[in-house]
């Protein structure tokens, strides 16, 4: 399929849950959707590096709340000397360069060692960032930042479903990436990094600018998600924006989903996504971060190829599988250190 | 704040003192991650476990904290190995280690801290014991007794630690699994059961890492997770895997921290070992003692 085409089935289909939503009229929909969505790119991007790198990220935290708190810092540089608050897509622009940025300075830093180093990176970065934000008075600090919503927007109305709209054209977005990705050049150098950085570095692919490349988009697309998160949720709090959710559930779903094509990532965050929404509301927040960890933890395990490899194995097994012939699995030869 | 020498010198043995506890909390990992080379960033969830399990013990039958903590290590010791049997099996047999094992002991690290979350609340804990309050002084110096005992029993287990790795048959053989798997088989030795072992006194170090942590400070739940930059930053800037450099390390980074705190606030302390981190990643990343 046609790049233009996937696109454009997508963007048909993300009108129609939209009108869908619109004529169900509830607005709880949309806050509930608004954070399916948001999983859906933060997913999405994080399998950019992950799923299609190898290299694992523990800090979408950091990066979504990068994003959103360049958000908060420019609400205040344009309320305080009366200017026009910028539109949420400039915004979410500014929110993607920095996090890009921060993504490019990290990798360059701890990407040219072994995976683990970076991994290791990631996670402290979310701890150095919390730091810097509770000492940085001019957006709160550990107070925390109030943003004051408009109530309506010309021509969507109601502001929710404005970010609603948004949000949903940025997973549009990361998505088309994603598998723009995968079908070109980059993708299968990236791919080659994964299955065997040796060899690829020896067949003269340019493994750490593909590495670069792969964590300024992932942290890029992380932080467009975050930019519009203080006008939904009204109230920025540092503990809560870097709180470890927002990495274990980048992490879990598109894992559970699957990471080696875009459809896995989707998958796992429209179920997981779902899922949490559900059982907030019916159990309570804290079981349901639970369930997201074992879920992680038994995928990995039993389902190394997540939601879509099951379907796969379960698509391709012939009716001689049934009855009992089991296929021969090859096993690893002892690991090169 | 005016500089003076007083407070530079109270600043500089608190974290020397500080350092030796580090020392304790990076043993672990200096055993899993620098010599098995098995990432495990749910160390800090396990020491918060031991934290907490000694803040039960201390609570309900008034035992001393640290004694506490060691009688527990046997029951630690059969969890690391069981979590390192999972491990083999599910990730280092497929050769999947790098993607999904990291998944997985993230997995582990969240399950243990919402866990605890659900059942404890998010208060802060605390113990109590004879050496918790009071002070020596020495002229100028004050040197509070909380600090000083989980020092010196750390120094005392990285020391037998080193002792054990380098004397005995088993901890030669630990060293050995992380060289050489194969030559290892031809001595006749299992390799994944000698991994199993270490993995399993790696966590089990973390039930006295606990013990001392939840002394020094109160504890809650997601305290750990300070602690994942400060582990790896030690672990890494002492040279992967070795003791003495680990000891080296966590000493320095408890007196830039503790100077840090003293002459900046304490609320830019958890940016330091960040910036040890990647100081250390970008320049040396061999480490201090590095082989």
């Amino acid at each position: 399929m046609r790049t233009p085409v996937f696109l454009l089935i997508w963007l048909v289909v993300s009108a129609a849950v939209f009108a869908a939503s619109v004529w169900l009229g509830n607005d709880y929909i949309f806050f509930a959707g608004y954070v399916v969505l948001q999983y859906v790119v933060l997913g999405t991007a994080w399998n950019i590096l992950g799923g299609y790198c190898g290299y694992v990220n523990f800090g979408s935290a950091a990066f979504f709340a990068l994003g959103a708190y360049s958000t908060v810092a420019i609400y205040k540089l344009t309320t305080e000397n009366d200017l026009y608050g910028m539109p949420i897509p400039v915004l979410m622009l500014i929110g993607g360069v920095v996090s890009g940025v921060v993504g490019f300075g990290m990798g360059y830093l701890t990407l040219r060692l072994r995976g683990a180093f970076f991994a290791i990176a990631t996670l402290a970065l979310a701890v150095v960032l919390q730091t810097l934000v509770v000492n940085w008075d001019y957006v709160g600090g550990s107070r925390g930042a109030y943003i004051i919503r408009p109530e309506q927007i010309e021509p969507v109305g109601n502001y929710i479903r404005y970010l609603f709209l948004i949000m949903m054209l940025l997973a549009v977005a990361a998505i088309t990436t994603a598998r723009l990705i995968e079908h070109s050049r980059l993708g299968y150098g990236f791919a080659s990094i994964r299955d065997d950085e040796l060899a690829a570095e020896a067949s003269g692919v340019p493994t750490l600018r593909l590495k670069l490349i792969a964590t300024t988009i992932s942290g890029a697309l992380m932080g467009m998600a975050g930019a519009p998160f203080p006008y939904y949720i009204g109230y920025l709090q540092p503990s809560s924006t870097f709180g470890l959710d927002y990495a274990v559930n980048s992490i879990a779903m598109p894992l559970i989903g699957g990471t080696t094509s875009w459809v896995g990532p989707l998958i796992g965050a429209l179920l997981l996504g779902s899922l949490q929404q559900i059982a907030t509301v019916t159990i309570s927040s804290a079981v349901n971060l639970l369930i997201v960890g074992f879920l992680l933890v038994i995928f990995v395990i039993i389902a190394p190829n997540g939601i879509v490899g099951l379907i796969h194995t379960f698509l391709q097994r012939k009716p001689e599988d049934f009855v009992g012939r089991r296929p021969v699995e090859a096993e690893m030869p002892g690991r090169v250190p | 704040m005016v500089f003076s020498f007083d407070l530079l010198v109270n600043a500089v043995v608190s974290g020397i003192l500080i350092g030796g506890f580090y020392a304790a909390v990076t043993s672990g990992v200096s055993l899993s991650f620098g010599i098995l080379d098995i990432v495990n960033i749910a160390h800090p969830a396990f020491i918060i476990l031991g934290s907490y399990l000694a803040y039960v013990a201390n609570a309900t039958l008034g035992v001393d904290p640290i004694v506490a903590s060691i009688v527990m290590m046997p029951l630690f010791y059969v969890l690391g190995s069981g979590i390192y049997q999972i491990y083999y099996v599910s990730f280092e047999k497929r050769g999947q280690e790098s993607l999904r094992g990291l998944a997985f002991f993230f997995g582990l690290l969240f399950i243990t801290e919402v866990t605890l979350v659900l059942y404890f609340g998010v208060d802060y804990r605390y113990v109590e014991a004879a050496y918790i309050g009071p002070s020596w002084h020495f002229a100028m110096l004050d040197i509070p007794l909380r600090i000083l005992v989980p020092c010196l029993v750390s120094l005392a287990l990285t020391a037998g630690l080193q002792i054990f790795l380098t004397h005995s048959f088993l901890g030669r053989a630990v060293m050995a699994v992380a060289q050489d798997q194969l030559a290892l088989r031809l001595m006749a030795v299992d390799p994944i059961k000698i991994k199993r072992i270490a993995f399993g006194i790696s966590i089990a170090t973390a039930s006295l890492a606990g013990a001392f942590l939840i002394i020094i400070q109160p504890v809650e739940p997601s305290v750990g997770r300070e602690y994942i930059g400060r582990i790896f930053a030690i672990c890494v800037l002492g040279g992967m895997g070795s003791l003495p450099g680990t000891v080296i390390a966590a000493m320095l980074l408890g007196i830039v921290e503790s100077l840090t705190s003293t002459f900046y606030g304490p609320s830019w302390a958890p940016a330091v070992s960040f910036g040890f981190l990647l100081l250390t990643l970008a320049v040396r990343p061999a480490g201090l003692l590095g082989r």
